[in-house]
């Protein structure tokens, strides 16, 4: 198919349209997404095409929007549950973690759950701590749930169209300081589980998802022009997660860096870090390095919140440190 | 081979006392409910079964009551007190008794255990150990119906205890502005664990709540199976015309405590007894007796019957394989490795 060029937030209306064009049960429920189009403009000309009927604004709800996905998802809809800021699936909590995830386990695959979840997420310009969480994080501990961070146009495009087809809850996480960036869009799934090999490289693997991803390979080109030579990869999906692309990487540069938002507690690439080192111990030269965010709440100002993502200039410092071990 | 009760299905909406079949039926789900609740309390004192379970003795007018409105299609949801939900939708009692016994052969093959069973079959969408949990997902479901154009409706059960719950207000919220068929059918037993209903809310009656989302609320003599009925299959039939949700509040009271754990420190030994006197069982057969529609040897049979059904269930399940570790994996997600 013919690529088009197209930025990360129509991309997503894009891809919705795309699956809801083949299957008349599909539907999208939550805050904002009829008229209005979506909060973010995500799902612009959803309503108008579909219908009322389809794209649903419910009340500011989130418990009964979640709960909604699963019942009608047990009946045999395929909905997609906008939550709006990722960090409102606290307010639901329950509902995802106890039930969409448990559902079908509980009942031992008596029912199952085609659920898609969709939260914007991340920092993305002084939306303060309430607003601007990595909330992935929160839920790698919960089996049961498919979890998907894109940084592209196309990854995005795809991996939603792929977790809307999926036969299990998938939550989707919309970087919310992704929504400009522009790029090619190849109208194709992409399978959940296979990570991308952003650039090639032999000293040194960077491995980081969404806004990390584009400062890893801001950083990467920098340290090339150095004479380091990176290889960034974005696993796209954190549950699946694709290990042994990582692990081949690992086996030509033995060094690792993970470059993650948020705080390292409890998250995606602390778990990367353990699970590597246990399985692939005999593959580093150097100890892997996490860069994240410190143990802090999102701050408001824009200066703090600088300091809080992890910099170009941090991962290019850190990838230096990690080369000349 | 199924080990039932046959529910009643498909009711013209005459009281359940009035016809020897109607009467048979509900009486023989009643004691269902009230011997296999027994049977399970004596394996759990004997250490045959392990976990908790909560026991709905003494409410069980309203799970078969309210059950008895449906139509074999319908849908229920159900709660950590539900045993009596699902034999009045119509669960095998066999199958049942194996999912506590942690058996293979259970519905869940002893992932679920007594707060989790689902039966797909009888449209069970299943028992929740989250109070409230259930309500969201049964709009849900009823979203469904109406997306497809069915006339199945939800019958949704809950506690007193619920209706404190966040879940509950954004859910009936949701299905009385979207007119869904469900029935919120509340079972309230005064006590949320130990919490009476009159510390626990400042309205008299629950069904008022109702009123705060435009929808009908009733409340109901739940211990009188013939009220419950009623009121269900009014909310039954508004609802399968599009007319949206009602708030069905059976007032019925637990003899036993609210889990294993629970001495009832918090009521009295006189109030327990106060409501065995309305046993819902006991009125139910006095008042067909008295009625002429059964003999007290009819009556007598059917719970006979029970039991012999209550025993095979036990016995069946007992010799079950256990639930198998090699599934262990098995079920967490579809259509991968280990998952089915």
């Amino acid at each position: 198919m013919a690529e088009e060029q197209m930025n990360f937030r129509k991309s997503i209306p894009a891809a919705i349209a795309a699956e809801m064009r083949l299957n008349p049960n599909i539907i999208l429920l939550g805050e904002d997404v009829g008229a209005a189009g979506g909060v973010f403009k995500t799902s612009l000309g959803l309503f108008e095409e579909f219908g009322p009927e389809r794209v649903l604004d419910t009340p500011i709800s989130e418990q009964a929007i979640i709960g909604a996905a699963i019942g009608s998802a047990a009946q045999g809809l395929r909905p997609i549950a906008e939550l709006m800021f990722a960090d409102f699936a606290g307010v639901t909590f329950d509902q995802i973690a106890n039930q969409l995830a448990k559902y079908r386990y509980m009942s031992a695959g008596q029912y199952k759950l085609p659920v898609t979840v969709r939260l914007a997420n991340g920092v993305g310009g002084g939306f303060a701590a309430q607003h601007s969480q990595s909330a992935e994080n929160w839920f790698l501990n919960i089996p049961g749930l498919k979890i998907v961070t894109p940084s592209t146009p196309n990854d995005m495009y795809g991996l939603l169209r792929s977790a809307i087809v999926d036969d299990n809850p998938v939550l989707v996480f919309e970087h919310k300081g992704l929504f400009n960036v522009k790029g090619d869009i190849s109208n194709e799934r992409i399978p959940l589980g296979v990570a991308q090999v952003v650039t090639r490289g032999t000293d040194l693997t960077i491995v980081a998802t969404q806004l990390m991803r584009h400062r890893s390979v801001e950083a990467a080109e920098i340290l090339n022009s150095r004479g380091i030579s990176v290889e960034v990869i974005d696993p796209r999906t954190l549950v699946p997660f694709d290990d042994a692309t990582i692990r081949e990487s690992l086996s030509n540069t033995s060094r690792l860096l993970v470059v993650q938002e948020g705080p390292a507690g409890g998250s995606w690439g602390s778990d990367l870090i353990t699970r590597t080192m246990s399985d692939s111990w005999s593959l580093f030269d150097a100890p892997p390095r996490l860069i994240s965010s410190p143990s802090t709440p999102v701050p408001y100002a824009a200066n703090l919140e600088n300091a809080w993502l992890p910099s170009v200039d941090k991962i290019v410092h850190a990838a230096t440190e990690l080369t000349s071990y | 081979m199924a080990n039932t009760i046959s529910p009643l299905f498909g009711h013209n909406g005459a009281p359940l006392s009035e016809s020897a079949d109607t009467a048979r039926a509900t009486l023989a789900g009643m004691l269902a409910v009230r011997q296999f609740e027994e049977a399970v309390d004596s394996l759990f004192a004997r250490g045959l079964m392990h976990g908790t379970m909560h026991l709905s003795i003494g409410q069980e007018a309203s799970a078969i009551g309210a059950c008895a409105a449906l139509e074999q299609t319908d849908f229920i949801t159900s709660t950590h007190r539900g045993h009596g939900h699902c034999i009045g939708k119509g669960a095998d009692l066999t199958r049942m008794m194996a999912e506590l016994l942690a058996k293979q052969t259970g519905y869940c093959r002893g992932r679920g255990g007594s707060m989790h069973i689902a039966d797909a079959s009888t449209g069970n969408l299943g028992a929740n150990g989250i109070v409230a949990g259930g309500i969201p997902i049964a709009a849900g479901a009823a979203l469904a119906q109406k997306m497809k154009g069915t006339d199945r409706v939800v019958m949704c059960f809950f506690g007193d205890g619920a209706t404190n719950e966040g879940a509950f207000h954004e859910a009936v919220n949701l299905a009385a502005i979207w007119d869904l068929p469900v029935i919120f059918v509340c079972e309230n037993n005064k006590y949320g664990m130990s919490f009476s209903t009159e510390k626990s809310m400042k309205v008299e009656h629950i069904a008022d709540r109702a009123a705060a989302y435009g929808i009908p609320g009733i409340t109901v003599e739940g211990n009188d199976a013939d009220a419950v009925y009623a009121a269900c299959n009014d909310a039954v039939l508004r609802a399968r015309a599009g007319h949206g949700p009602t708030l069905v509040e059976n007032i019925t009271y637990r003899w036993k405590g609210h889990s294993k754990s629970d001495k009832n420190l918090y009521r009295t030994k006189e109030e327990i007894e106060d409501w065995k006197h309305k046993d819902p069982i006991v009125k139910f057969e006095n008042r067909v007796i008295e009625l002429g529609v059964l003999t007290r040897e009819e009556c007598d049979a059917i719970a006979a019957d029970i039991r012999e059904k209550i025993r095979a269930s036990i016995s069946e399940a007992t010799t079950a394989p256990d639930s198998d570790p090699a599934e262990l994996l098995a079920s967490v997600y579809r259509a991968i490795e280990g998952g089915n």
